[in-house]
Order: C-alpha cells, then sequence, then structure tokens
C-alpha cells in the first residue's frame, strides 16, 4: 500500500504545484466561483474529488469528478466570503493533494462584457434605423422594393366587399410580447381601415386575451380614422380559446361557415399553421399569410396565395402605411443586412486564413463574434 | 394625454429591460422576475375580458339564430360546465378537472386535432409537388432526394443517397434558413425600436401623440 501510494505521490507530483486555480465567475449574477485545473489523463486514479475551505476552517468535499475533468463552478458559496480550494487525486483509500488554490470571493457584476460584442451591434443598428428615419424626415425619397403579398392587400378587402363576403384576420397564436404578433397588430390597423373604407366585414378571432383587447382597440381605432365608427362592430373581434389545436379548429369551423373571400394568417404560428391555411385554401379565398417562425413558412407558401417571408412581416405596416418616418427604419435594416453579409464574407475569409500558422491571431478576431 | 402615457411607460420599460439584459447583478435579475410577475397578472385580468367576450359573442349567435347556433349552446355549456367543476374540486393532480376533463377530454381532442395534421400534410405536398413551374419541378426533385436520402431503401438504391440528402438539408436549405433568420432578428430589432420611441403606434390603434 505505501508503495502504491509513494507511485502516486510522485505520478501527481508533476501536476500537484500550483495547476490549480479559481476566480470569481465573470459576467455573473454573483455567488458562484470557478476552478480550474488540468491533469494528466492518462495518471492511474479513479476520480479527482474537489475541496472547498471557508476561513472560518470548515472544509467541505464539494464534488466527486472523473479524471478527465478540467474544470467545476462551486455555486455553494456566498458573496463576499473568502474561499481555498483544493483538489484531490482518488485512487483506492488514498488521495494525493494538489495545492491550495490562493483565496478567493464571489461578487455580483453589473456590466456583462461577454455580451460587449451584443451591444456594439445593436448600437451599430439602432444608429442605422435612426439616421435613416432622419433621412426621411428630411423629405428625400427611400425605394422600397415591391411586395406582392401586401401589393394584394388591396385587391383582396376589394374582393370582399364585391362578393359580399366577410374577411377573417388571425393576428397569429402568440401573445403581446412576441414581435411577430405587434407587426400582425400594426398590420391590422392598415387592413381595418380599407375594410371601413369598403365596409367589408372584419372578423378577428383571438386564442391570447391581451392580443384581443388590444386587437379590438386597433380596429376601433381604424375605423374612427377612416370616418366610420358607426361601422365598427364589438362583438366581430373575439376571443377564442387559448388552447393551440381548439382555437385551429373553431377559426376552421368559422372560415368553413362563414366561407370568407379573404384570410390573413399574419403572426406567429406553430403546428396549426397548416390546418388554418389547407382548411382556408378549400373554402376558395384568397389567402395572405405571413410569419417570422422558418418552420411554418413552407405550409404557408404551399397553402396560401402570398406569403410574407419571415422580415417581410415587419416591413408590412411600413409598406401598408407608406409613413415616412416607417420607410425609413426598412432601410436601416437594409444596410444592417447589408453590414451582416460583409461580416459573413469578411468572417469566412478570416476563419481560412486563420488555419496558416502564422495569421492565427485572427482567430481572436473572429471570437469578438461569438454570442454568449 | 391618454396615448402619451402609454408611450412614455413604453419608452421607460424598453430602455430598463434592454440595459437588463446586459446587467447580471441580482437586482437587475430580481426586477426581470417581478416583470415576469406582472406580465402574468395583467394576463390573468385580461383572461377574465376574454371569456366575456367569448360569453357575449356566443350569446349574441345564439339571440339571432346565426348558422351553427347550435355549437354555441356546446361552448356555453361547456364553459360553465369547466368553470363549476374547476371551482368546486379545484385544480390539483387527482381532481376531476384533471382526470376527466383534461386527460380524458382535452388531451384526446387535441391529439385527434394534430394528428389529422397528417392528412393536411398530405394534400399540402400534392398540391406543391405539382411540377407545373421550374422552381416546383426544383422543390419536387429537392424533396424527392431528401425523402428518399432519409430511408434504408435510399440508401440501397445508391450508397450516396443519404449524404447528398444530408448535403441539400444542411448547406443550401440551411443557407436559406438562416438568410431568413437574419431579417427576421433584424426585423424584430427595428419593430421594436419603432414600438419603443413611439415611432409604430399601430399597437395603440394608431395615429399621432
Amino acid at each position: 500500500m505505501a508503495i502504491a501510494s509513494l507511485f502516486l505521490s510522485v505520478l501527481v507530483s508533476q501536476w500537484a504545484l500550483p495547476s490549480i486555480r479559481a476566480q470569481d465567475t465573470p459576467n455573473d449574477g454573483g455567488k458562484s466561483i470557478t476552478i480550474r485545473w488540468q491533469v494528466p489523463a492518462n495518471l492511474p486514479v479513479e476520480n479527482l474529488i474537489l475541496e472547498r475551505r471557508e476561513k472560518s476552517g470548515e472544509v467541505t468535499v464539494i464534488a466527486s469528478l472523473p479524471l478527465g475533468e478540467t474544470g467545476f463552478t462551486d455555486e455553494g458559496v456566498s458573496d463576499g466570503k473568502r474561499y481555498q480550494y483544493r483538489l484531490g487525486a482518488v485512487s483506492g483509500a488514498d488521495t494525493v493533494w494538489s495545492e491550495m488554490s490562493g483565496w478567493v470571493q464571489s461578487s455580483p457584476q453589473f456590466f456583462n462584457w461577454a455580451r460587449v460584442n451584443i451591444l456594439i451591434a445593436m448600437l451599430v443598428f439602432f444608429a442605422l434605423v435612426i439616421y435613416f428615419i432622419e433621412h426621411a424626415k428630411a423629405g428625400r425619397h427611400l425605394f422600397v422594393r415591391r411586395i406582392a403579398g401586401l401589393d394584394a392587400v388591396e385587391e383582396a378587402v376589394g374582393r370582399a366587399t364585391e362578393m359580399g363576403k366577410p374577411i377573417v384576420y388571425v393576428p397569429g397564436l402568440g401573445s403581446v410580447a412576441d414581435i411577430a404578433t405587434i407587426a400582425s397588430l400594426n398590420i391590422l390597423g392598415e387592413v381595418a381601415k380599407k375594410t371601413a373604407q369598403y365596409d367589408s366585414a372584419l372578423l378577428v378571432p383571438n386564442r391570447d386575451p391581451i392580443v384581443y383587447t388590444v386587437a379590438r382597440e386597433v380596429v376601433k381605432e381604424a375605423y374612427a380614422q377612416a370616418g366610420r365608427p358607426d361601422a365598427f362592430k364589438a362583438d366581430n373581434i373575439f376571443f377564442v380559446t387559448s388552447e393551440q389545436f381548439a382555437y385551429a379548429a373553431a377559426v376552421d369551423g368559422l372560415m368553413v361557415r362563414e366561407k370568407p373571400a379573404t384570410n390573413f394568417f399574419l403572426g406567429t404560428f406553430w403546428a396549426e399553421s397548416l390546418i388554418l391555411a389547407e382548411t382556408g385554401a378549400t373554402t376558395g379565398a384568397i389567402q395572405i399569410a405571413g410569419t417570422d417562425s422558418v418552420f411554418q413558412l413552407p405550409f404557408f407558401i404551399t397553402a396560401c396565395d402570398y406569403t410574407l417571408i419571415g422580415e417581410e412581416l415587419y416591413a408590412a405596416s411600413a409598406y401598408l402605411s407608406r409613413e415616412p418616418l416607417l420607410l425609413g427604419s426598412l432601410k436601416g435594416q437594409d444596410f444592417g443586412k447589408l453590414l451582416i453579409m460583409v461580416i459573413v464574407i469578411v468572417g469566412s475569409a478570416l476563419l481560412l486564413l486563420s488555419k496558416i500558422p502564422a495569421l492565427s491571431f485572427f482567430q481572436s478576431i473572429i471570437s469578438f463574434f461569438n454570442v454568449s | 394625454m391618454r396615448r402619451t402615457i402609454p408611450l412614455a411607460i413604453c419608452l421607460g420599460m424598453g430602455i430598463i429591460m434592454m440595459a437588463q439584459f446586459f446587467i447580471p447583478h441580482p437586482v437587475s435579475v430580481a426586477f426581470y422576475d417581478l416583470t415576469t410577475k406582472w406580465i402574468r397578472i395583467v394576463s390573468a385580468f385580461a383572461l377574465v375580458l376574454g371569456v366575456g367576450s367569448l360569453i357575449l359573442y356566443h350569446i349574441e349567435r345564439l339571440q339571432r339564430k346565426r348558422p351553427g347556433w347550435i355549437y354555441s349552446i356546446v361552448t356555453l355549456t361547456a364553459l360553465l360546465i369547466t368553470a363549476f367543476i374547476g371551482l368546486v374540486w379545484g385544480v390539483k393532480p387527482g381532481s376531476p378537472l384533471q382526470e376527466i376533463l383534461f386527460k380524458n377530454m382535452l388531451v384526446p381532442l387535441n391529439a385527434s386535432m394534430f394528428a389529422m395534421l397528417a392528412f393536411y400534410m398530405a394534400s399540402a405536398a400534392y398540391r406543391a409537388f405539382r411540377a407545373r413551374t421550374k422552381e416546383a419541378a426544383l422543390l419536387l426533385i429537392a424533396a424527392f432526394v431528401v425523402m428518399l436520402g432519409m430511408v434504408p431503401v435510399g440508401a440501397a438504391i445508391w450508397g450516396k443517397l443519404p449524404e447528398v440528402a444530408e448535403w441539400v438539408l444542411s448547406v443550401p436549405n440551411m443557407a436559406a434558413k438562416r438568410a431568413i433568420l437574419f431579417g427576421v432578428a433584424l426585423g424584430a430589432i427595428a419593430t421594436s425600436l419603432k414600438v419603443i420611441l413611439g415611432i409604430e403606434r399601430g399597437w395603440l390603434g394608431g395615429g399621432k401623440g
């Protein structure tokens, strides 16, 4: 036994010196210390144990880890208290300990430096959007490409008027916290203005109670702005249910019974997207859909006449209202995309070049763009 | 004034929540948790309005004997029975609401609706795969290769077919997906900024100040 212990001691003596390092976990809310070490993977030990010592002298084994581990985050500490750590290599009844780490204490941080790249990107993008909004305010012309799905809105509302049938507007199944739902409510206002002008019935079934209350106010206000407050029918904007498939069944039933001339499916959708769009297609309605979910887009593209793909949903209210301030932000988005394209191309080139040993420092530039 | 106060709240909360994303301090995290709780409380109040709307909508349908009014009786009866059972026996696991209404009625009904998706998918696939245009023909070929590459018979026909299918999914398909996601992310940020700055007021019913 003594020989085995001596053998173990000799083996671990290579790493047992100053190899354990403990530090306050960076960019966190405190109560956490990160411990790192380097241990050769071929040591003849069964496992590693990590021990914590408090200033009062109290010692606790906080973890038992396999040999391959090189780090541990201790989340059982208190802020402001000082701790030391040491690592033990266990072989049978013997344990050989590393040296104690230096004293360390945890504390909460006020800024997450790992997210500084996101902050910079956000500020650059905000600056672009605000610049183009100011540009638009100055009255300069801004070119916006045609979006077929939005050009068809006028036609779709006109069709409903001619046929004397209602329009069904589904603002998605998301909550009001989803940006796609907010975009949908913005479009609802523009569609409601047109239905008020054309004197068509607009039915808005809702899945979320908050979205329902907001949708009702949006439509009411749109009718007032169109000079037709008398044509607003509060009963046409209604809450159905919070259950996903029960909602889909209710909207399917509505479409089959009412045979609407036009269906709008704009907002957040999940698995029910195809159930809604296929049922709408069988009723012969013109269908305009839009979502930011890449998984539901193929279903809408297949079953609907027009589909707003991703960002087009967010561009819709600006496109329909033609308000210069809103159009300005669209230009900002376009330049944001241009910037991303440049970063992707340059980043790919740097990644390739970083494989050359002399240019490996490019890796640090690329790592700046990692999101934490 | 009717719009100024909501716009001011939106601006203030928008800036605070943006800053919160960058601050890991417990005070910041506690504020985020508090805000999330408030959202749930406001949602609960809004649900009362939602249920009120549901009742009024169906009563109106019954009064006017609109087409399918019989289903309104089913809806209102189900609403009353569910509320009654929930209020009398509670909503805990093992209660009649959980055992009878949820497990034996709602779950199978939801599963049935979800299962119907397969039939909708078949009819949508039939429509999408009619090779009327070059794009539709390309879609048909790509779908055929991917579907065949995902099943054992594909590998039996040609050993490289699973690799081709994987390439279609992970290169052209993934590139298109990521391009859409870039646009979505920028669109969402721009919309958020417009809402926070009060440029986009559609959610307030539109209008100026």
